[in-house]
C-alpha cells in the first residue's frame, strides 16, 4: 500500500515535509489505522494518536485524501492511491499527525458542558419522558474528536473566538435536555457575533461527521431559540 | 495592553435575522420588477422612463435600496470578521464601506428622482 | 539534572469512569488534586462500555439488591468477597441515581424512569429467571457515562494533566507511598508529583492478548508500576472472554444484544446455549457462553468456512428496535462485519474483555500489603479495573463494571478525604531516590543503540497468552506458556527504538507500556499454572470442577522472586448470610 504521510518533528525537522511509503500489509489489515500501526512497526518514528481503534474514542481523527476522518473506521478498500494523510487543518501541529487540541477543547468548555439544574435533587431519577429523551440523541453521541471543528472555515478563521461545530452541538445537547435550567443562560453566552454566528451553514461539519451527527441542524435549533426569545 | 478575546457583544442574532429579512424585501421587490416588465406594454426607453415616474416603483425601490444597502453591510462586514484581525485595519475597513454604501444610496435616489 | 517537584493533596492515575468519579469526590472537597492521564478523558476506555450498568432500581419488574448481590456471588464462581459484594450491590442504586442527576443521558420507559433490559447473569428470586437490572443509555453507556462525568469534573474544576504517562510509584523506607513519577508525552520531560494520596485508576491490560476487545492504551500501566514497587497482584488468573466480539477484529458487541432477544447459533442454526443453560439460555454468565462457544468450535460445529466462529443473530428483532436500542451495534457491525445486522447474523468470537485480578484493595479503595494480612500501603488506593476488591471473583458480570468503577471510585475518593481531613497530615520527605528507577528504565531506552523491538516482543507476548492461557488451559501448555512468558519478560528488558527524540515520542511510550504488559503477562502465566482447579474464567483441562476444599482463596503474585500467597475468600457480608458456595448452574 502506497502512501504519502505528513511527517514533522520540531526536534530534528526545520519544516514539514510528505514522506513516501510502501507498505506491506497482512490480510487482516483492513481499516487504514491498521496500516498506520503496521507502518509505525516499520519506522517508530512515526507519531500519531490512537486507542479504541473502533470509533469511539476519537483519538486517530486526521484528514484523509483531503477529508477529515477518523483511521480506524476507514476501509483501506475505500481508499484511492497513493492515500495522503495529513494532520487535522486548522490547529498547530506538535509532531507528525499529532495536533494541539487545546483550542478545540478551551471552546468545548465555554459551553458550559454539563447539566445545570439547581433544584433540591430528588430521591429517584429526575423523570424524562422517552420523547423528551429522544431530544437528545444525535447530540450526545459526540466522540469530541474535532473532524467537524477542523474541517470548519469559520473556525480556521477565528478558533480563539467562533466555538465551533463540535462545541456548539455540545452546547445544544444541554439546551435540548429537560432536565438542564440554564436555557437563558446558555443562550446568552452564544448570542454573540463571532461565539454563534460565524457559522455560514458551510455543511463541511455535516459532511466529515464520523458518527453521522449534524451540527448544522443542532446550531440552527439555537438560532430559533434565540429568536423566539427575541421576537 | 492586556490580549483578552473579547466576546459577548449581544448583536450577532440582530444582524442575522436583519440579513434574513432584508433578503425577504429584495425577493420581494425583484419579483415585483420581473412583474411590471412583463406587464409592459412594449419595451422600449420610454415605457421604461415612464415605469420609473411611478411612486410606487420609486419608493418599492427606496425600500430595496435600504435593504440591499443593510445586507451588503452585514455580509461585508461579515468577510471583514473572517479575515481581518487587526482591529485597526478593520474599523478603517468599515467607516471606507459604510461611506460607499450612504454614497451608492445618494447616487440611487439621484437617479430616481433626477431628471 | 534536577527533577521539578509538584507537590499536590492527591494524585489520580488515570481518568477514565474510576480517576473520574474519585477526581469528583475530591475536586468536590477541595482538594488540591492532579488528575494524569495517557490520552483526554473521554478517550478513555470506559467510552467503550457498550451494554449498561446494573442496579436494581426495579423499574419495570421487582427487583432488589439481595438478589444482585446473589448473583454476583454466584457469577464469580463464589471468589468474589461477600461484604465487598454487598457492599456495591447496596450502593448501586444510589450510584446510578447519581449519575442521572449528573446529566447521564439514560434511555427512558414511558413513566419517565431508566430504561433498564435484561443482561447474562441478572435474574430474579435468585437464580429464578432473567431480571432487567442494566440501566442502559442505547449500546453507548459507557460513552455516556464517560462524558457525564468528565463533563461533572469540568464543572468541579478538577485539574487535568492530559497526556502525562505515570512511570513509577515512590516508596519511602516505611513502604508509603509518597507520589508518582510521570512524563509530559509532548515534551518528554519528567516530573515528581509528590501527593499524600496516590490513587490508581489505570483500568485494564487486555492488551495481553492478540485477540482483544481492549483499546491500544489498555497496558496495565498501573498494575506494572505497583509490581515494580513491591505490591502483589492478586488473582491474575481470571480474565474475562467476552463470548461476542468481532470474528477477526475483536471490536465488543455488547451482551445488550442477547438481553435485547438476540441469541447465538452454530453452523447448523442450533441455538445450541439450550443445551448448556436450560433456564436463561443465550444470558448465562460470560465464562459460560464464551466455554460453550469454543466447544462449538472446538467439535467442529463453528460457522463460516474454516468452521471457526458463531453466529449472533438478532435480524428478528426488526430494523427499528436495532436502531433504537442497538444503533451502535449495527455500525460496528457494518463497518468491521460486513453485515447488516437488521438481515444476516454478526460472526463473532470469544475476545479477551476484562481482567478480574488486579491491584489488591479493600472497599474502601485502600491498596492491601498483603502477605494474607488486611494491613494496607499508607498513601495508596485503586479503583476500578486495575484494582481487586474482589466483587467480580473469578467472573464478572455483564454491566458491573460500570458499577463497579461508580462506586468504589466514590468510596476510595471518600476514603481519601477521610484520610487527609482527619488531621490535616502534611506532605512526608522524599527519598533521594524517588525518581531513579524510573529514570533508569528511560536512560536505558534512550541509549539503547540495539536491541528488541518493541512491536515483536509485543506480538510475541500477545501469542504466546492467547495460546497458552486462553478460554480452555492445558497443563502441559500452561508449563509451556510459564517458560516463554519469562523468555517474553528476558526480551523486553533490551528493548530498542529508533526514535530518540523528546518530543512526543510514541516509541518510548510503547516501549513502557511494554514494560508494564510484561509484568501483567507474567503475573497471569504465574498464577494460572499454580492454580489446580477449574473456576469461572479459568478453566483447566485436568482440573475440570472447582475445588472449593483446597482453593477458596485469592492469589497473591509478587514481582520478587515470581512468589505466589494465597488468602482465603471472604464469605461473610456485611449484614446478610453468606451464600454458601452450589454448583453453579443457568
Amino acid at each position: 500500500m502506497r502512501l504519502s504521510i505528513y511527517r514533522y518533528n520540531p526536534d530534528v525537522d526545520a519544516k514539514p515535509y510528505m514522506q513516501d511509503y510502501d507498505i506491506e500489509l497482512e490480510p487482516t489489515d483492513r481499516m487504514l489505522l491498521d496500516a498506520l500501526v503496521r507502518l509505525k512497526s516499520v519506522d517508530d518514528t512515526f507519531a500519531f494518536r490512537r486507542s479504541c481503534r473502533e470509533g469511539v474514542c476519537g483519538s486517530d481523527a486526521m484528514n484523509i485524501n483531503g477529508k477529515n476522518g477518523l483511521a480506524c473506521i476507514t476501509k483501506i478498500a475505500d481508499l484511492k492511491e497513493p492515500v495522503v494523510i495529513r494532520p487535522l487543518p486548522g490547529l498547530p501541529v506538535i509532531r507528525d499527525l499529532i495536533v494541539d487540541m487545546s483550542q478545540f477543547f478551551k471552546q468545548y468548555h465555554s459551553v458550559t458542558p454539563y447539566v445545570v439544574n439547581d433544584t433540591p435533587r430528588p430521591e429517584t431519577e429526575r423523570l424524562q419522558s422517552p420523547e423528551d429523551r429522544e431530544e437528545l440523541n444525535g447530540l450526545y453521541e459526540c466522540i469530541l474528536c474535532a473532524c467537524c471543528s477542523t474541517s470548519c472555515p469559520s473556525f480556521w478563521w477565528n478558533p480563539d473566538k467562533f466555538v465551533g461545530p463540535a462545541g456548539l452541538l455540545q452546547a445544544y445537547r444541554f439546551i435540548a435536555d429537560t432536565r438542564d435550567q440554564a436555557t437563558g443562560a446558555r443562550l446568552d453566552n452564544l448570542e454573540d457575533p463571532y461565539r454563534l454566528f460565524r457559522c455560514h451553514s458551510i455543511m463541511n461539519c455535516v459532511d466529515v461527521c464520523p458518527k453521522g451527527l449534524n451540527p448544522t441542524k443542532a446550531i440552527g435549533k439555537i438560532k430559533d431559540l434565540l429568536v423566539k426569545r427575541t421576537v | 495592553m492586556v490580549k483578552r478575546e473579547v466576546v459577548g457583544a449581544h448583536y450577532g442574532l440582530r444582524d442575522w435575522l436583519a440579513q434574513r429579512v432584508t433578503a425577504v424585501v429584495m425577493v420581494a421587490y425583484t419579483l415585483l420588477v420581473l412583474l411590471a416588465l412583463v406587464m409592459l406594454p412594449k419595451f422600449d426607453y420610454w415605457h421604461w422612463k415612464a415605469l420609473w415616474q411611478l411612486d410606487l416603483m420609486r419608493y418599492a425601490t427606496v425600500l430595496f435600496l435600504v435593504a440591499l444597502l443593510f445586507h451588503a453591510w452585514i455580509g461585508v462586514r461579515n468577510i471583514f470578521m473572517d479575515y481581518i484581525k487587526d482591529a485597526g485595519i478593520r474599523l478603517t475597513l468599515y467607516v471606507v464601506v459604510i461611506l460607499a454604501l450612504i454614497a451608492y444610496g445618494a447616487w440611487a435616489v439621484q437617479i430616481l428622482w433626477g431628471k | 539534572m534536577a527533577i521539578t517537584t509538584r507537590q499536590f493533596d492527591a494524585v489520580v492515575v488515570g481518568a477514565g469512569g474510576s480517576g473520574l468519579r474519585a477526581a469528583l469526590q475530591l475536586a468536590e472537597a477541595n482538594l488540591r488534586v492532579a488528575v494524569l492521564s495517557k490520552v483526554f478523558p473521554t478517550r478513555s476506555h470506559t467510552v467503550a462500555a457498550q451494554g449498561g450498568v446494573s442496579a436494581s432500581l426495579g423499574n419495570e419488574e421487582p427487583d432488589n439488591w439481595h438478589w444482585h448481590m446473589y448473583d454476583t456471588v454466584k457469577g464469580s464462581d463464589y471468589l468474589g468477597d461477600q461484604d465487598a459484594i454487598e457492599f456495591m450491590c447496596r450502593k448501586a442504586n444510589e450510584a446510578v441515581i447519581e449519575l442521572e442527576h449528573y446529566g447521564m443521558p439514560f434511555d427512558r420507559l414511558d413513566n419517565g424512569k431508566i430504561y433498564q433490559r435484561p443482561f447474562g447473569g441478572h435474574t430474579s428470586n435468585y437464580g429464578e429467571r432473567a431480571v432487567k437490572r442494566a440501566c442502559a443509555a442505547a449500546d453507548r453507556t459507557g460513552h455516556a457515562m464517560l462524558h457525564t462525568l468528565y463533563q461533572r469534573n469540568v464543572r468541579a474544576k478538577t485539574q487535568f494533566f492530559v497526556e502525562w504517562m505515570a512511570l513509577d510509584l515512590i516508596r519511602n523506607q516505611a513502604g508509603d507511598v509518597l507520589g508518582v513519577v510521570a512524563m509530559e508525552m509532548e515534551t518528554g520531560e519528567v516530573t515528581i508529583l509528590q501527593a499524600k494520596a496516590t490513587l490508581l485508576a489505570t483500568g485494564g491490560a487486555g492488551r495481553i492478548y492478540a485477540a482483544s476487545t481492549n483499546a491500544f492504551i489498555n497496558t496495565g500501566d498501573g498494575l506494572g508500576m505497583a509490581a515494580r514497587a513491591g505490591i502483589p497482584l492478586e488473582d491474575m488468573e481470571f480474565w474475562q472472554f467476552h463470548p461476542t466480539g468481532v470474528a477477526g477484529a475483536g471490536v465488543l458487541i455488547t451482551e445488550g444484544v442477547r438481553g435485547e432477544g438476540g441469541f447465538l447459533l452454530n453452523k447448523n442454526g442450533e441455538r445450541f446455549m439450550e443445551r448448556y443453560a436450560p433456564t436463561v439460555k443465550d444470558l448465562a454468565s460470560r465464562d459460560v457462553v464464551s466455554r460453550a462457544m469454543a466447544t462449538e468450535i472446538k467439535e467442529g460445529r463453528g460457522a463460516g468456512k474454516d468452521a471457526d466462529h458463531i453466529l449472533l443473530k438478532l435480524d428478528h428483532l426488526g430494523a427499528d428496535v436495532i436502531d433504537k436500542r442497538l444503533p451502535g451495534i449495527r455500525e460496528i457491525a457494518k463497518k468491521f462485519a460486513n453485515v447488516d445486522p437488521a438481515k444476516d447474523p454478526i460472526p463473532v468470537v470469544p475476545t479477551c474483555h476484562y481482567q478480574m485480578g488486579g491491584i489488591p484493595t479493600n472497599m474502601h479503595g485502600q491498596v492491601l500489603a498483603g502477605h494474607g494480612g488486611n494491613a494496607i500501603i499508607k498513601g495508596l488506593y485503586a479503583a476500578g479495573e486495575c484494582a481487586c476488591v474482589s466483587v467480580h471473583g473469578a467472573n464478572r458480570l455483564g454491566t458491573n463494571s460500570l458499577l463497579d468503577l461508580l462506586v468504589f471510585g466514590k468510596a476510595s475518593g471518600e476514603q481519601v478525604v477521610k484520610d487527609l481531613g482527619a488531621d490535616a497530615i502534611a506532605h512526608q520527605e522524599l527519598p533521594k531516590d524517588a525518581a531513579d528507577r524510573a529514570l533508569a528504565r528511560l536512560a536505558r531506552l534512550d541509549s539503547a543503540k540495539s536491541g528488541e523491538s518493541v512491536h515483536e516482543v509485543g506480538a510475541e507476548l500477545r501469542r504466546t497468552m492467547q495460546l497458552h492461557c486462553g478460554v480452555f488451559r492445558f497443563p502441559d501448555s500452561l508449563a509451556e506458556g510459564v517458560r516463554k512468558i519469562h523468555e517474553v519478560a528476558q526480551r523486553a528488558g533490551s528493548l530498542y527504538f529508533k526514535d530518540k527524540s523528546k518530543v512526543f515520542n510514541t516509541a518510548r511510550v510503547e516501549a513502557l507500556e511494554l514494560e508494564n504488559l510484561v509484568e501483567v503477562a507474567v503475573s497471569t502465566m504465574v498464577s494460572a499454572h499454580a492454580r489446580q482447579e477449574s473456576r469461572g474464567a479459568h478453566d483447566r483441562s485436568d482440573f475440570p470442577d472447582r475445588d472449593d476444599a483446597q482453593w477458596m482463596k485469592h492469589t497473591f503474585w509478587y514481582k520478587e522472586g515470581n512468589r505466589l500467597e494465597y488468602r482465603p475468600v471472604n464469605l461473610k457480608p456485611l449484614t446478610v448470610e453468606s451464600f454458601e458456595p452450589k454448583a453453579r448452574v443457568y
